[in-house]
């Protein structure tokens, strides 16, 4: 069954630097999915997992982060952080009877990069795949 | 500390199945210290707690509470805050919460958020292990000051046994083998002599083996 997902992605300040290009229009133009809502934070460290769970509760079918390489974060260890959390809240939706893929952590190059897109829609198949949430 | 671990979602949504409101109820005392029953974990669980019922077909409506500590009497009366807002009570405090809210709390229904595992501390950042067993009849003096009570998995008075190599307990190759800990600490003291002496068989009845145990101090009592 075909459906438009809803899918949540937050992602860090440095890393989405292309949502703002062109006006913001460049990554619709690159072929970023629609289905996705980009919420950017200053560090995808500051994410909380009830910042992530309540995604789920506001209808989001997937949710996922965009950070900084785990290795060179510009905020030192905020990346690595998020994963931590992600993988908290894929734990959490197994627990619940829920595809832990609903949930996903990317660590991404900084700026401009055709990696970004193609985790979009890596993320928007996904959860086409997966169908909609159950929750 | 006392150190806990939430319980399974399924177990936790299988108490509240019948709920339409909870209180989550956080402790601000030991399970915030190891991250287990704080009001961070509260939050989390209120909303695992909505997802899990609405993946039911279940609506639930959620209260997140936290009292000071839930296992002293004056605490417990703070509950009463929430009057009206919950048809049963999700405490992530330890057990002794969950007992002391039911003892006092007669009309109210609390459920444990909680396994309550051990006596611990931090070992490292995320990582608690067991120091003591909590055994009524401390005996730290003689062992240089580790607990082979809670911390040899016989609980041996008179170790090494067998199954220690390299300083490991023959159950895992990353648990140390207390004894050997505690010989080379008495060592270290120049008192390794104390390892000679016959520990003689124990009274468990102070380890909870005599019934609920009771502490009374009769100069704060008035």
């Amino acid at each position: 069954m075909s459906f438009d997902p809803a899918i949540t992605l937050f992602s860090c300040h440095y890393t989405s630097q292309q949502s703002c290009a062109e006006e913001g229009n460049e990554l619709e133009q690159l072929g970023f999915p629609s289905s996705i809502r980009l919420v950017r934070v200053p560090c995808t460290g500051k994410l909380q997992v009830t910042t992530l769970l309540q995604a789920f509760e506001d209808g989001a079918d997937g949710v996922y982060v965009v950070g900084c390489p785990a290795d060179g974060c510009h905020n030192v260890k905020g990346s690595v952080r998020a994963a931590k959390r992600v993988a908290a809240v894929r734990a959490a939706l197994e627990e619940l009877g829920v595809e832990g893929g609903r949930v996903e952590m990317y660590h991404l190059p900084r700026g401009l990069h055709p990696e970004f897109v193609e985790k979009g829609k890596e993320m928007d198949g996904r959860i086409r795949d997966l169908g909609p949430s159950p929750f | 500390m006392i150190v806990a671990e939430r319980k399974p979602m399924a177990e936790i949504i299988g108490m509240v199945k019948d709920c339409k409101k909870v209180l989550v109820l956080a402790c601000r005392g030991c399970v915030t210290v190891c991250s287990a029953g704080g009001e961070r974990e509260a939050e989390i669980l209120s909303s695992l707690i909505r997802l899990g019922m609405k993946k039911e077909g279940k609506s639930v409506e959620t209260t997140i509470g936290s009292l000071v500590r839930q296992c002293d009497r004056e605490y417990i009366d703070e509950i009463d805050q929430w009057k009206g807002q919950y048809d049963a009570v999700v405490s992530t405090a330890c057990g002794v919460g969950v007992n002391f809210i039911s003892n006092l709390r007669k009309d109210t229904m609390v459920y444990p958020a909680l396994n309550t595992t051990f006596f611990g501390g931090s070992s490292e950042q995320g990582e608690w292990t067991e120091q003591c067993a909590g055994c009524g009849d401390c005996i730290l003096h003689l062992t240089g000051g580790l607990c082979p009570v809670a911390r040899c998995a016989k609980s041996l008075m008179n170790g090494p046994c067998g199954g220690s190599v390299d300083g490991k307990c023959e159950i895992a190759k990353d648990v140390e083998c207390v004894w050997q800990s505690i010989h080379d600490r008495l060592c270290s003291f120049d008192r390794s002599a104390q390892m000679e002496v016959i520990t003689p068989i124990r009274d468990w009845s102070t380890a909870g083996h005599g019934g609920p145990r009771k502490t009374v101090r009769d100069d704060l009592t008035v």
